[in-house]
């Protein structure tokens, strides 16, 4: 089913702050492999000039998805069986690291075909509880067959 | 807070060497568990293959933190990374056995931009199948 366009332009609600975690950063560097010691270890972390451990690149993946309340709205007509990723970007304004509390404000920035595929982009605008951006996510996902 | 690799010391169409990365079934559990993406397509053959899908294929984003790995691997300092983006051109099929399926990275310095940064395009293979394009990354050199 074709993405209802009248969703472009749409922001949601500021997130709840999301409290990164030493705890979470280690878990994600677990899954995706990583054992540098940055991710795992403060001493670590600090001996490289960090204040507390970082998060890897993807890292943001985990809480900047906010924009998931929109994707959800049974207006827009997005069927989540067929969704696959299509593009990610990350703009980092400074590294993440244990200890930040950060929201996520996302926008639905386009919505087009692709063939027999339905392309939205949504862009996530992260700052921390006072206001400091942090970075700006762009994910863009396919609904295979939507446009069909 | 710096990356080990000097910004005098890279020149452009430098190519950082090749690294492979194994994704079995259990990394792509444990990724769901750490990421919060719990899509069946990625743990569920039956699921996987209801919805067309040859089998359970990785998470994008499981294949972009490879690449990342390669990245941060070579920058020296992760947050050395300034931007960081993909395209999701293939599939990462990962089979129900014990080798998985390989994910190989590589990369080249494309171009020395301002004030020490560079940009470094990667390249993420699968099997026959070239699964990012357009992966680009700038990267502050010391």
């Amino acid at each position: 089913m074709a993405l209802n366009r009248d969703f472009v332009g749409r922001a949601s609600a500021p997130s709840p702050p999301y409290e990164v975690s030493r705890v979470k950063i280690k878990e994600f560097a677990a899954a995706i492999g990583d054992n540098n010691p940055v991710y795992r270890d403060r001493e670590a972390a600090q001996a490289a000039g960090h204040p507390d451990v970082i998060a890897p690149p993807t890292f943001p993946i985990v809480f900047s998805l906010s924009g998931g309340s929109i994707l959800a709205d049974p207006e827009l007509g997005l069927n989540f069986a067929m969704v696959v990723h299509g593009e990610q970007r990350f703009e980092y304004h400074r590294p993440i690291h244990a200890g930040d509390e950060l929201v996520s404000v996302s926008t639905v920035t386009d919505i087009r075909s692709v063939g027999r595929n339905e392309l939205i982009t949504v862009r996530s605008d992260v700052t921390t509880v006072d206001g400091e951006s942090v970075c700006t996510t762009y994910n863009t996902i396919v609904e295979r067959g939507g446009a069909s | 807070m710096a990356a080990t690799v000097r910004y005098d010391e890279v020149e452009q169409g430098q190519e950082i060497p090749a690294a492979d990365y194994q994704v079995r079934r259990a990394n792509l559990v444990m990724y769901a568990g750490a990421s919060g993406d719990f899509n069946p397509i990625h743990w569920n053959e039956r699921f996987a293959k209801a919805v067309g899908l040859p089998d359970v294929i990785a998470h994008g984003m499981y294949t972009m933190a490879q690449a990342g790995r390669f990245l941060t691997d070579w920058a020296g300092d992760p947050g050395a990374v300034v931007d960081y983006g993909v395209r999701f051109s293939s599939m990462v099929v990962v089979p129900d056995d014990d080798e998985g399926a390989t994910i190989t990275v590589s990369g080249v310095v494309e171009e020395k931009l301002d004030d020490k940064r560079v940009l470094v395009g990667l390249t993420a293979r699968s099997g026959d199948s070239r699964v990012l394009s357009r992966a680009r990354a700038v990267v502050q050199l010391s």
